[in-house]
């Protein structure tokens, strides 16, 4: 579609870069910001998510002269992006770690992030992807570094910088390697010079591997994960909310499309694709997500700072993750997005209690939540619902996490090639057991009659998100036919 | 006549020249210099490619948009790395291990 027909169905993308002027032009005539900016942002947010559901188009149609496509797979992904970024600026509202006379910007950021992630999620085009790749990335450096004159935030920032730049470089260079053996760079003109001629292997096979170096650097899979730990330790916790799930849901959405669209085609069953760059990449990513998980679970059990803890549970969930990339079938996409509903729902709520409980008490350690659930009876809330969030992470019945797990065990069960990927998968689910079960120990079964525990309290609104996410996670496990019909509608475009 | 080979050849020496410097640096501007030439390593394929195979002004104008983005992202890293200066009072990378204490 050309260009000028194209800005109608580009409504949502649009209404995100006014609401990113907007805030930071508000910024400038303010002393005092956080309500106003907040509000600012979450009723741009919500206008934008409501376009994304009014756009006409839903069928899938491809804007600006293919640049961008529109279809079910990336509203479900732009619906993601604008949920968590206002939760996202609610939480920042609960937290003190940024002063205020610099909310505006901080809060601008947020928004370019999420615009960067809204068009990565439908870009059909390697120049598009790289650039809005960049737009997701660059505004995330600057978020992670926002605690002024903490070692540990600038010291975050600046690993985060130096990986992303460097794998960013590296992932453009796999993607000239790639236009000159296909001769095109829109993920439909690849698919048809890959199925049509046989291009240099090795060559296709190094350009693959650099491009997976970048995206595996946004997702933070394994051997790609190294800065994951330290950025989500250092960097304000809400943005550690925001990163573990906005920007890795954007790198999943590319990834999928990128590996759907122009690595695999349909070969007439519709509800498989196959692999057609004769390099053998769903084997590839399996390694990958079996690495990925196993490092993530192990590295996990040792931890004492909880925000660290919980950075390897993210790189352990990107590899559960993964599995429905390999699985290459309609399931595998379905579970995939379904996981990413119910991983928004709990791991925001997980980082919500540490925001929480690090606003009381100025401590982010485990061993500091001893006896939180006795301390006061909103503690018990908080503790009981922190339960709720890390059981289902942990894939445990009748939360949200377990349906999400069996859809990608029987994804990958289902195409028979990597059994034993679910067999890792399923051993990895019960190592997550030791170190979760760890923290829920320590807040029921510690300091029961301790006397100087403290009190707890929370604000109104912390107590209101809570009750909705834990809500949210524990009914995603018990009536998820809703969701999984909207997910098998989203999936369902790459598929005949 | 210069070949296509020579320019690819120049863009890989270019590329592992830029990995050896982010790997081996210890100063974080001598980092992004080495991202610098990852990119333009990049950058150049793209001008050889489409030069040479693909007649098309697609690698050129991708080539336009490596070298602003390799601005952007500097201009946002010498901003960070002022942001740590003003912390640590280095620039060395390595000094860098407050985290996983």
């Amino acid at each position: 579609m050309a260009n000028v027909e194209s800005l109608r169905y580009f409504l949502p993308e649009l209404l995100l870069t006014a609401l990113v002027l907007a805030v930071f032009l508000v910024d400038l005539g303010l002393k005092r910001k956080k309500v106003p900016i907040a509000t600012l942002m979450v009723v741009g947010l919500l206008v934008s998510l409501y376009a994304v559901l009014k756009t006409p188009g839903a069928e899938g149609v491809t804007l600006f002269l293919g640049m961008v496509s529109l279809d079910p797979f990336s509203v479900f992904f732009k619906v993601i992006f604008i949920v968590t970024a206002v939760l996202v600026t609610l939480f920042s509202m609960e937290s003190d770690e940024v002063e205020e006379k610099n909310f505006g910007e901080y809060m601008g950021f947020i928004a370019a992030t999420t615009l960067g992630a809204v068009l990565l999620a439908s870009s059909n085009h390697m120049l598009m992807a790289f650039l809005t790749l960049e737009l997701v990335s660059v505004p995330c450096y600057v978020l992670a570094g926002y605690i002024s004159r903490s070692r540990r935030s600038s010291e975050a920032s600046l690993k985060y910088v130096i990986f992303g730049a460097a794998s960013s470089g590296l992932m453009v260079y796999g993607i000239s390697l790639l236009f000159g053996v296909t001769g095109s760079l829109s993920f439909e003109g690849i698919r048809d010079a890959l199925s049509a001629g046989n291009p240099g292997e090795i060559i296709v096979l190094i350009s693959l591997i650099f491009i997976l170096a970048g995206l595996g650097y946004k997702i933070a899979v394994f051997p790609f994960h190294m800065w994951c730990p330290d950025v989500y330790e250092g960097a304000p916790t809400p943005i550690t909310a925001f990163l573990s799930v906005g920007p890795k849901a954007a790198g999943f959405a590319v990834l999928v499309r990128m590996l759907h669209v122009a690595f695999s085609s349909s070969d007439g069953a519709a509800a498989y694709l196959t692999d057609i760059s004769s390099v053998d990449w769903p084997f590839l990513v399996a390694i990958i997500s079996a690495a990925t998980m196993t490092i993530g679970n192990l590295l996990a059990i040792n931890q004492s700072n909880i925000k660290r803890l919980l950075a390897y549970s993210s790189i352990a969930h990107a590899g559960y993750l993964l599995m429905g990339v390999v699985a290459l079938s309609q399931l595998g996409t379905q579970a995939l997005l379904f996981y990413f509903v119910v991983y928004l729902l709990m791991n925001l709520g997980a980082f919500l209690v540490v925001l929480n409980f690090r606003s009381q008490t100025r401590s982010e350690q485990i061993g500091d939540y001893t006896g939180l659930a006795w301390r006061s009876p909103i503690g018990a809330f908080v503790a009981v619902s922190m339960a709720i969030f890390l059981f289902s992470l942990t894939g445990i019945p009748p939360f949200g996490g377990f349906i999400g797990k069996v859809y990608l065990f029987a994804s990958i069960i289902q195409g028979e090639r990597f059994i034993w990927l679910a067999i890792v998968a399923i051993a990895n689910s019960v190592i997550s057991l030791y170190y979760y079960a760890r923290i829920i120990k320590v807040m029921f079964l510690r300091g029961i009659d301790a006397e100087d525990l403290g009190g707890f309290v929370s604000s109104p609104t912390t107590i209101t998100l809570l009750t909705i996410l834990a809500v949210g996670t524990a009914v995603s496990g018990i009536f998820w036919g809703p969701i999984a019909r909207w997910v098998s509608h989203s999936a369902s475009l790459f598929f005949g | 006549m210069i070949s296509l080979q020579t320019y690819l050849i120049i863009g890989a020496i270019l590329l592992v020249l830029g990995i050896y410097t982010v790997v081996s640096r210890r100063n974080a501007v001598g980092i992004l210099m080495g991202v610098e030439l990852i990119l333009n390593s990049a950058g150049l394929n793209f001008v050889a490619v489409s030069r040479f195979v693909e007649l098309s002004i697609d690698g050129q104008v991708f080539t336009i948009f490596i070298i602003v983005l390799a601005a952007s992202e500097a201009a946002v890293a010498l901003g960070i790395i002022l942001s740590y200066f003003q912390t640590y009072a280095s620039v060395y990378a390595d000094r860098a291990d407050s985290l996983r204490r």
